[in-house]
């Protein structure tokens, strides 16, 4: 550590500029690593198939959404050092709760029915974050707690696949953004998805990242104790990070309902994949690290790592096993970095 | 924080006797006894006549399962780590049991089913072990691998039969003797064991030293490692007994058969009084604690509730307990 700032503190004086960037690099050298692999896998799926282009990347991202929206919520309980297990069960009591208010509604009850879904999940983080801070249980355990009674609650809304979704909103989601405010060749690249995906992120994000609720947020993630002593309001930072991670599984639950045109009670597989994909965008489960730009990327490296496998035309239950190499693999050569450099 | 610390330790009250808070701390299976026969009454008043010989053996039946995949979550809890793999490698062992005995002796498909068990627990304890990745992601990727291996395995043996031995369904779901399960002449044994394990060898004690400063038991000589190895080895061997047991008893030899357990195998073991924090714990609050959930499983199934309200009476009720037992053994 000491060989690698001695340098760089040296050059500080001559080239602010080179000295900066050579900051940028170190800082995030984890998220910068992610995109190269990302850039590399899409080289790799345009050799494999030549075809692939801008229709496949809008699957791509429409597919990576719900799994996206779970992982930022996931990142905002792990940088305080918490978990949520229940990420995916606020997202199907979400999804649910969107079907049955728009249901038989006009397409402008749309937007109150958004504004509704958001602000429950929010309450449902605030619920699960004001349980953990009161009852001092560990979050897992609570968050496991809360798996089950949100769940429980979206099978009381609906016991089957129900309800619907206003067109409007369906068609947020679908297809490139074309010839709209941006040139049409730009545009038939940018999914409309992914143009969500970023709105929505960065609107609570980039805010968050730069208010004194962040910052907090990371300082009770690295050491609770010291943060404490330094007059941060841990129990009340704590909620809100859950309450972020509540309103992001909101925003899923959403998707889920635009993807489908309807709400189903039973959870998809996305809290373990948010778990992986905090884990791999370089989020330390210890807490108080890492951002939600890397968590991001590593959702799309693993959705396009599952489009890959089906390209490659392999049985969808051997690319199961190959995926969960992967993710090994990922997580394995991550924690002996993790290993090497708090030897060195 | 630390001012509703304190004032929870000098709050005048029912638990401000110290003698009392020193017994149910260090004896942690008094209240959760006293709470366990609390609900059976519930479910009798609830019920009259549902409590009797053959409810109990019912009830026992179906706790022991959960309870043998628990005691693999108090062993990896008391270092600090939790295995989630248990539901689907007690699911890989019964799954390749199952379809191996057509081809041998059942006395050969057992340890082979056991064996790939172990080879799952070896994975999980290298990554965890040597890599010190997180347990929690590391048996999460396990579960995932071994998940899209049975499938593949599936499609390859599609065509043999299911038919469960007979031994197997006789030990998960037989009686003797009236109303005995013969599930115990499996569960008394391991129970012993775990009893042995913690309490009698140096292995044991290992585990509670790991997980109450692995630093320090790292500096006193211990080889971290290879403690962890064969911990989840053990784990992963003792959620494949469960396995077998669970299909035993369900009949019904799928690919997800033991995997709604693994949730309940961590809430038995948090329950029972094991910290998910490592150090503290033991297997005979486990125990309790898979009753414990049976009972409520039956309560909520007499009382006819809805399945979604029994889900949220379930969560809330292992909230509930965790945070009325985090009050009482707090030692802050």
């Amino acid at each position: 550590m000491s060989a690698t700032s001695a340098p760089a503190a040296g050059s500080l004086g001559m080239s602010p500029s080179g000295s900066a960037l050579a900051r940028f690099v170190r800082r995030n050298s984890w998220v910068l690593a992610l995109w190269i692999l990302l850039g590399a896998m899409l080289a790799f799926t345009v050799a494999i198939q030549p075809g692939w282009g801008a229709p496949q990347l809008v699957i791509l991202a429409i597919a990576a959404l719900p799994y996206a929206f779970a992982t930022a919520g996931q990142a905002m309980a792990v940088i305080i050092g918490g978990i949520d297990l229940s990420v995916a069960a606020m997202m199907t009591l979400t999804s649910v709760t969107a079907a049955v208010l728009m249901e038989g509604q006009g397409e402008e009850f749309g937007i109150v029915a958004v504004a509704a879904t958001l602000l429950l999940g929010l309450g449902l983080g605030t619920v699960n974050g004001l349980s953990v801070v009161l009852t001092r249980v560990p979050d897992i355990v609570v968050t496991l707690s809360f798996f089950f009674i949100w769940e429980g609650a979206a099978l009381l809304i609906l016991d089957a696949p129900g309800g619907s979704a206003s067109t409007w909103l369906r068609d947020l989601i679908i297809g490139p953004v074309g010839g709209f405010v941006v040139p049409a060749e730009v545009g038939a690249w940018l999914p409309k998805a992914l143009l969500l995906l970023v709105v929505s992120l960065g609107v609570v994000w980039i805010p968050l990242k730069r208010s004194r609720l962040g910052l907090w947020m990371y300082a009770v993630g690295s050491d609770r104790l010291a943060a404490f002593r330094s007059g941060v309001p841990v129990d009340r930072t704590r909620v809100a990070a859950y309450a972020l991670c509540g309103l992001f599984a909101a925003m899923g639950g959403l998707i889920l309902t635009m993807n489908t045109g309807v709400g189903t009670p039973i959870q998809g597989p996305y809290l373990m994949a948010s778990v992986a994909a905090v884990v791999l965008g370089g989020v330390s489960l210890a807490g108080g690290r890492g951002g939600l730009v890397g968590p991001i990327v590593a959702v799309f490296i693993l959705r396009l790592a599952r489009q890959d496998l089906t390209l490659l035309s392999i049985d969808p239950n051997v690319a199961q096993v190959v995926e969960g190499l992967i993710m090994v693999s990922v997580v394995l050569v991550g924690a002996l970095v993790a290993l090497r450099s708090r030897r060195s | 924080m630390s001012s509703t610390v304190q004032a929870t330790s000098s709050r005048p009250g029912w638990l401000s006797s110290v003698g009392l808070r020193k017994l149910l701390r260090d004896r942690p299976i008094i209240p959760l006894v006293v709470l366990l026969l609390a609900l059976v009454t519930v479910l009798e008043v609830l019920q009259p006549g549902i409590v009797n010989e053959r409810w109990i053996s019912n009830t026992v039946k179906f706790a022991i399962p959960l309870a043998i995949l628990a005691a693999a979550q108090t062993l990896t809890m008391l270092t600090g780590g939790i295995d989630l793999s248990v539901g689907v490698v007690a699911t890989m062992t019964a799954f390749v049991m199952a379809t191996q005995v057509a081809f041998m002796d059942l006395a050969i498909a057992i340890p082979l089913a056991l064996t790939c068990a172990a080879l799952a627990g070896l994975a999980s304890g290298i990554g965890v072990g040597v890599f010190r990745v997180h347990p929690l992601i590391m048996t999460l990727a396990v579960a995932l691998v071994v998940e899209g291996l049975l499938l593949v395995y599936q499609r390859l043996v599609l065509g043999s039969s299911v038919d469960l031995p007979e031994a197997i369904t006789w030990l998960g779901a037989g009686r003797s003797f009236g109303n005995i399960p013969n599930a115990l002449l499996v569960f008394i044994p391991i129970a012993l064991f775990m009893g042995l394990l913690l309490r009698r060898t140096g292995f044991g004690r290992l585990l509670y030293a790991i997980g109450d400063n692995e630093g320090a038991t790292r500096l006193a000589g211990v080889r971290y490692w290879q403690v962890i190895i064969v911990l989840y080895i053990l784990a992963a061997v003792l959620a494949g007994i469960g396995g077998l047991l669970y299909v035993g008893l369900i009949k019904a030899n799928t690919l997800s058969l033991a995997v709604p357990l693994v949730l309940p195998s961590v809430a038995a073991a948090v329950i029972g009084g094991t910290s998910i924090f490592g150090g503290r714990g033991g297997y005979s609050g486990t125990i309790v604690g898979a009753i414990l959930l049976q009972v409520i499983a039956t309560m909520l199934l007499v009382l006819e509730v809805p399945e979604g309200t029994r889900r949220v009476v379930f969560g809330l009720i292992i909230l509930a307990v965790t945070a009325a037992y985090t009050r009482i053994t707090e030692e802050r």
